[in-house]
């Protein structure tokens, strides 16, 4: 060995093996962009359906690409946006903001650039009128374009109904159930009538509609302070929510989880509370056996919302003029259209949700129900409802707590108790 | 290290090279001591550049955020408002007194109970079965290693429908046995039970082939000599190979240690809804799940460094105690 090499040498390999390493570690990072070229980031959860009007935007302005970065996941998503927000790089140029998770981000407004300096002002007429309140700071600045939102629809299981005896038409089935408590007592006949199958699910997505429902905010109000044992929207819910589990209405179903999607394969249970963005979830579940076994009806209580995003620019970008440009384009009336078009998430735009491509869409795998219709009309009677700064945290703590009450290892009292507490915790206030 | 001590201060001082043939040049001289310089530097130095690579990176990845985290963790330290303050002890304290913590310990050590001992056991015995004379060993041996190599997140994933409540095939096939389905996620030792069982099933090999490997070490003329006298295949384990394994068993103890107080993975993935709840109510929530929740779902930066740091704390302790059981094993020698 000590002959291959003479000292001197060997030690400058070594320290030019130290210099690589150190060198690798520092680099990273660093947008390419070469002689006019511009990469533009756009970061996404779910599906948008950009496609086309990335193309566009790209022909418009050449010399600009455009990369989509997308993770499925929400719950993978918001942490990892979150992240790169605070840590101020990573984070892409145009980022898409779910609702839940927006209230925060306003709390942070100078990292995002203020729309209005690029001509965001006159954009007002292309939003519903909450959706384009909800995307500004209380001191007026825009930081966020609204995109698409939930809207609100109950999906039903034809052939349970059919074996249970109750109508499957689905303007008489509306009509089973104006308010929540005839829901309730549908689902009791549902189940009397011993299909072996379960009304419901699990009771947590209900709870999220009867919360948007009943009042304009939920556990924060627009102060931040947590306010679930006064404000009467989220009590009144969780009894109504919890009363369902003790009626026995529940597959005990976990949302989400792999039993969830193997309850929709085999009919296990009757009814789902439906945003737009929902239907694609069970047409890709349910498969080809389940073609023409959901359709869709009003929901109880009228209209509601879950869910819904909107895009933001943040000032980590360094191309802030031409991303804001982006964002204008993608949530412009036309860009929601299209994303309709390629992914039926509903517009957030009137004029949209008017135009015939909206209002005359029926859905094959549903029957053919009149989709847009549906959920145009549900979101023209939207109210807007306030999420607080910790309201996915929160939100979390009370579903773990609803489904304890629902599995039976906790009565609602107690599942109720340890919900408040986890609340105070998320809420740093614990 | 006699290869390196060649130019070395110690080295003997042979005879100048050309003595014999007149004074040699001062030029000469210089580049003689120039080399000899060079020489020592490389015999001190070079051992530590080549270890450096491995120290930078460990201080840059590993020493700096273990330290940094004692600073965040003597702070108020949100996601959003960065530091916003020093506070002493606080989370130290509230951690004392948080049910939540406690609860998160209790998992996690009774987790490590179910899960560790039996698979301890288990590899020791299957290591003992493979190091006999058997057919196809080579294959029965990388079959053990088999459950170590797949992907963790596809273990638990598979194992998380395994033991799904209701579509399971676990509770289907105690049904068809006529015993009551178990509610896996819902029931707090249950939940334990699936998880271990998942745990055994990744590490059992992992250890087993440590196991067989140190065996192998061992002579077989013990073994022979052991059955001349007459010691039955179950004596000759307990008083020839546990003792010979001595120090491989408190390696494995100690790793498994390390490993389990900071199970993460296996429990984080059984859970349903992603946000580290360890079931509807921390049934089966382990320490890290806890750091994890109070730091990146709650924006708790501070609390989360606390924990991390009191979990560092009882690792070792919990090693030390484990190191402490494992040696009361008769040493050989």
């Amino acid at each position: 060995m000590q002959n291959l090499l003479r000292p001197g040498w060997r030690a400058a390999i070594a320290a030019a093996g130290a210099g690589v390493l150190l060198a690798a570690t520092a680099c990273g990072g660093g947008s390419g962009e070469a002689d006019g070229e511009v990469t533009l980031v756009v970061d996404t959860f779910g599906v948008f359906g950009y496609e086309e009007l990335y193309q566009r935007f790209e022909e418009e302005n050449p010399g600009v690409t455009i990369e989509e970065r997308n993770i499925t996941d929400l719950a993978d998503y918001t942490p990892q946006l979150q992240q790169n927000i605070a840590a101020g790089s990573g984070a892409g140029d145009v980022v898409a903001v779910e609702e839940g998770i927006l209230v925060q981000f306003l709390q942070q407004a100078d990292r995002f650039v203020d729309l209005n300096e690029h001509g965001g002002a006159e954009l007002e007429a292309n939003f519903l009128p909450w959706k384009w309140e909800q995307g500004h700071t209380t001191d007026g600045r825009l930081i966020g374009l609204g995109t698409d939102i939930g809207s609100m629809a109950m999906c039903y299981n034809v052939e349970l109904f059919r074996d249970a005896g109750l109508p499957t038409d689905r303007e008489e089935v509306g009509e089973l159930w104006p308010t929540w408590e005839d829901f309730i007592e549908t689902g009791q006949q549902f189940q009397e009538a011993d299909t072996g199958a379960s009304f419901v699910s699990t009771i947590f997505p209900y709870f999220n509609v009867l919360k948007a429902q009943e009042g304009d905010h939920t556990y924060q109000n627009t102060e931040g302070e947590l306010v679930i044992e006064t404000n009467p929207a989220v009590r009144g819910s969780w009894e109504t929510v919890t009363s369902m589990a003790e009626a026995g209405l529940s597959a005990n179903l976990p949302l989400w989880s792999d039993e969830w999607n193997a309850g929709i394969q085999n009919n296990t249970f009757a009814t789902l509370p439906c945003p737009a963005w929902m239907l694609g979830h069970i047409e890709s579940t349910a498969g080809d056996a389940g073609n023409g076994r959901w359709d869709v009806a009003a929901v109880p209580g009228g209209g509601g919302n879950w869910g819904g995003s909107f895009l933001s620019v943040p000032t980590q970008s360094e191309h802030p003029e031409l991303a804001a440009e982006l964002a204008i384009l993608l949530s412009s009336p036309e860009g929601q259209l299209a994303a309709w078009n390629a992914a039926n998430n509903l517009p957030s735009s009137e004029e949209a949700i008017d135009s015939a491509d909206v209002q005359e869409f029926t859905r094959p795998y549903f029957n053919d129900a009149p989709v847009g219709q549906i959920y145009g009309a549900s979101a023209r009677e939207l109210e807007p409802v306030y999420f607080g700064p910790d309201n996915q945290a929160i939100d979390d703590a009370f579903r773990a707590a609803l489904e304890s009450v629902e599995q039976g290892q906790a009565s609602p009292d107690e599942g109720w108790q340890r919900a408040a507490e986890e609340a105070e915790r998320a809420a740093g206030e614990g | 290290m006699t290869t390196l001590d060649r130019g070395g201060p110690g080295a003997p001082p042979g005879p100048p090279p050309g003595a014999g043939r007149g004074r040699p040049t001062t030029g000469d001289d210089a580049r003689e001591r120039r080399r000899a310089l060079a020489g020592r530097l490389d015999a001190k130095g070079s051992p530590y550049l080549f270890i450096a690579p491995f120290f930078l990176l460990f201080g840059v990845f590993g020493l700096f955020p273990l330290l940094y985290t004692v600073w965040v963790s003597l702070h108020e330290w949100s996601l959003i408002g960065g530091n916003e303050g020093f506070v002493g002890l606080d989370n130290y304290v509230r951690l004392a007194t948080d049910g939540k913590f406690w609860n998160a310990l209790y998992n996690t050590i009774g987790i490590f109970a179910i899960a560790v001992v039996p698979q301890l056991l288990m590899a020791l015995l299957l290591a003992d079965l493979l190091n006999r004379r058997l057919r196809w060993s080579g294959f029965f041996r990388i079959g053990l290693i088999l459950p170590y190599v797949t992907s963790i997140a596809a273990v638990a994933i598979v194992f998380g429908q395994l033991f799904g409540p209701q579509f399971g095939m676990v509770n289907y096939l105690l049904e068809l046995a006529g015993v009551d389905p178990v509610d896996w996620r819902g029931e707090k030792y249950a939940s334990w039970v699936a998880i271990a069982v998942m745990i055994d099933w990744r590490w059992t090999g992992y250890n087993a082939l440590i196991y067989l490997a140190a065996m192998q070490a061992v002579p077989r003329d013990v073994y022979e000599a052991a059955a001349i006298d007459g010691a039955s295949r179950l004596r000759q384990f307990w008083q020839i190979t546990i003792p010979l394994l001595r120090p491989t068993i408190i390696f494995t103890v100690i790793i498994a240690t390390i490993g389990q107080m900071q199970l993460f993975t296996e429990p984080a993935v059984f859970g349903t809804d992603g946000a580290m709840n360890g079931g509807t109510q921390s049934q089966f929530q382990t320490v890290m799940m806890l750091v994890y929740q109070e730091a990146f779902r709650y924006g708790n930066y501070g609390y989360g460094s606390a924990i991390a740091w009191m979990l560092f704390l009882l690792i070792v302790l919990f090693s030390l105690l484990n190191v402490l059981v494992t040696s009361r094993i008769r040493s050989a020698t």
